[in-house]
């Protein structure tokens, strides 16, 4: 899966499940306020990586991550 | 101490999705009961359940909220939105104020499940999502409800089986009378999953006969052969008669007595000194004399057992040529955790309505019924004085009496 795919999936499952705007979803904004994440989503998160992309990981992954592009390329590292 | 009235009235219910249609329902002695074959699949010894669908909220309420909330939440919902439009109480009027919220519910079979079978699958506790834990406790739609609607008074669920709603309605009724509260919004909360009912299916409570759904539910009929399972949420706000009178609130009714007791005996099989004692504990506080109530709205669910100690009981207090009793079971079905709060609902339609609900399939009585003055099609009667009965597993018994308000 190259990053283009994985950005896709996770603009989906955010539109989806997160119920974002596409316009929301900005590669250089700060993905928690854009999202305005709580604790319980995160672990949200975790269950829609495991939905989609089959690894698992945990709440405090998020800590490293800021922006969109961020969570991209976390999930590209893991799934290389 | 205070008065307390019902200045706002909300269900959904499979006889309708807000109190106008159920009104009609009521009215026209129509049925909500259907055969589920999935119910059927899964080993049930009765398909027969109420026909409640899920409602959509995406466009109500936010993910964040929505996530934490089971079937029955979301019934509680609707229908606490439609009491809190009903009773005219504005978003600004509940931040200003400490309304309080208490609601019957007994189980969330259908949240747990959900969660250990995600567990047992990816054995892995943070994979069943964040949403469960508020989904699978028992106050679930308390929790839910105040944090959507900002709640700011009395918060708790009870469960007392099928007598929940009711003695959460009278819990209220207490704690305004008492002073302890102005507003309380009250209610009852049942899940329909078939998760839900599955072992109460296995005790052979339920009716057996799936060939005509409509005519299952036959309360006080010699023939009944068992309840028929359904569900959904009702909501009343009870309010002092001081907070109503100041927001300038129409006052559907007052609430004059609630009676309570425990039988003290088997779990499952309820007795007669129980249900006298509470009735007789409704009146009494209410100062009202067994001839003045126009209507009993029973609790008779359709089974052998439990409709003939409640006709022996009602009997013993109101005595030969008492008033009309009907069991709005008949077209609902036993809204178990909810029904008392649903039922109250359904008597204050009747009470603005002027009616009288059938209890439809009640063909022939047995030597209990027969000594009630039990109608099968609707009657039309201007309505003072209503009784409502709920009783429970464990023994737990709740009678409501409410009025037509006057000054």
């Amino acid at each position: 899966m190259d990053k283009a795919q994985i950005i896709e999936t996770v603009n989906e499952f955010l539109m989806e499940e997160f119920e974002s705007d596409a316009a929301d979803i900005v590669a250089e904004e700060n993905m928690h306020e854009a999202l305005d994440l709580d604790s319980l989503d995160y672990v949200d998160l975790v269950v829609l990586i495991d939905e989609n992309f089959g690894f698992k990981t945990t709440s405090e992954d998020f800590q490293s991550i800021t922006t969109f592009d961020d969570f991209y390329d976390f999930i590209a590292s893991k799934i290389a | 101490m205070n008065r307390v009235v019902i200045t706002g009235r909300g269900v959904y219910s499979c006889l309708g999705k807000n109190v106008a249609e159920a009104t009609e329902c009521l009215k026209a002695g129509r049925s909500g009961i259907i055969f589920d074959p999935i119910r059927k699949e899964m080993g049930f010894r009765s398909a027969l359940v109420g026909n409640v669908e899920i409602p959509d909220l995406k466009k109500e309420v936010g993910r964040k909220d929505r996530k934490a909330m089971p079937e029955e939440a979301m019934y509680a919902f609707v229908s606490t939105k439609e009491a809190l439009a009903n009773a005219g109480m504005s978003q600004d009027f509940i931040d200003e104020n400490e309304v309080g919220i208490l609601f019957g519910n007994d189980s969330t079979a259908g949240a747990v499940i959900e969660g250990v079978d995600l567990l047992r699958a990816k054995k892995d506790t943070t994979l069943i999502g964040s949403g469960n834990i508020f989904q699978s406790m028992n106050s679930t739609v308390t929790m839910n409800l105040s944090t959507i609607f900002r709640l700011k008074g009395v918060n708790f669920t009870i469960s007392a089986a099928c007598a929940s709603g009711s003695h959460s309605i009278g819990m209220g009724y207490l704690l305004i009378k008492m002073g302890l509260q102005k507003q309380v919004v009250c209610g009852g909360a049942q899940e329909i999953n078939p998760y839900a009912f599955g072992s109460f299916d296995g005790i052979g409570t339920f009716s057996t006969q799936e060939d005509e759904p409509s005519k299952a539910s036959k309360p006080f009929d010699k023939n009944r052969d068992g309840l028929v399972p359904s569900g959904g949420g009702a909501t009343v706000i009870l309010e002092s008669l001081e907070s109503a009178q100041a927001r300038g609130a129409n006052i559907l009714a007052e609430v004059v007595g609630y009676g309570f007791s425990s039988n003290g005996e088997h779990i499952s099989n309820p007795n007669k000194d129980g249900q006298v004692r509470a009735l007789n504990m409704a009146l009494e506080m209410g100062g009202v004399k067994p001839s003045e109530v126009d209507y009993i709205n029973a609790h008779a669910t359709s089974t052998p057992v439990g409709d003939g100690f409640e006709a022996q009981a009602i009997h013993h207090v109101f005595g030969d040529n008492g008033p009309l009793v009907s069991s709005t079971k008949s077209m609902t079905g036993h809204e178990c955790w909810m029904a008392g709060a649903s039922e109250l609902v359904y008597c204050l339609a009747m009470m603005e309505n002027g009616f009288v609900a059938p209890n439809i399939n009640f063909k022939e009585a047995d030597e209990h019924s027969e000594k009630l003055n039990i109608p099968n099609k609707s009657v039309e009667k201007e309505l003072n004085t209503i009784v409502s009965n709920s009783f429970g597993f464990g023994g737990t018994n709740s009678t409501l009496i409410i009025r037509k308000f006057a000054p």
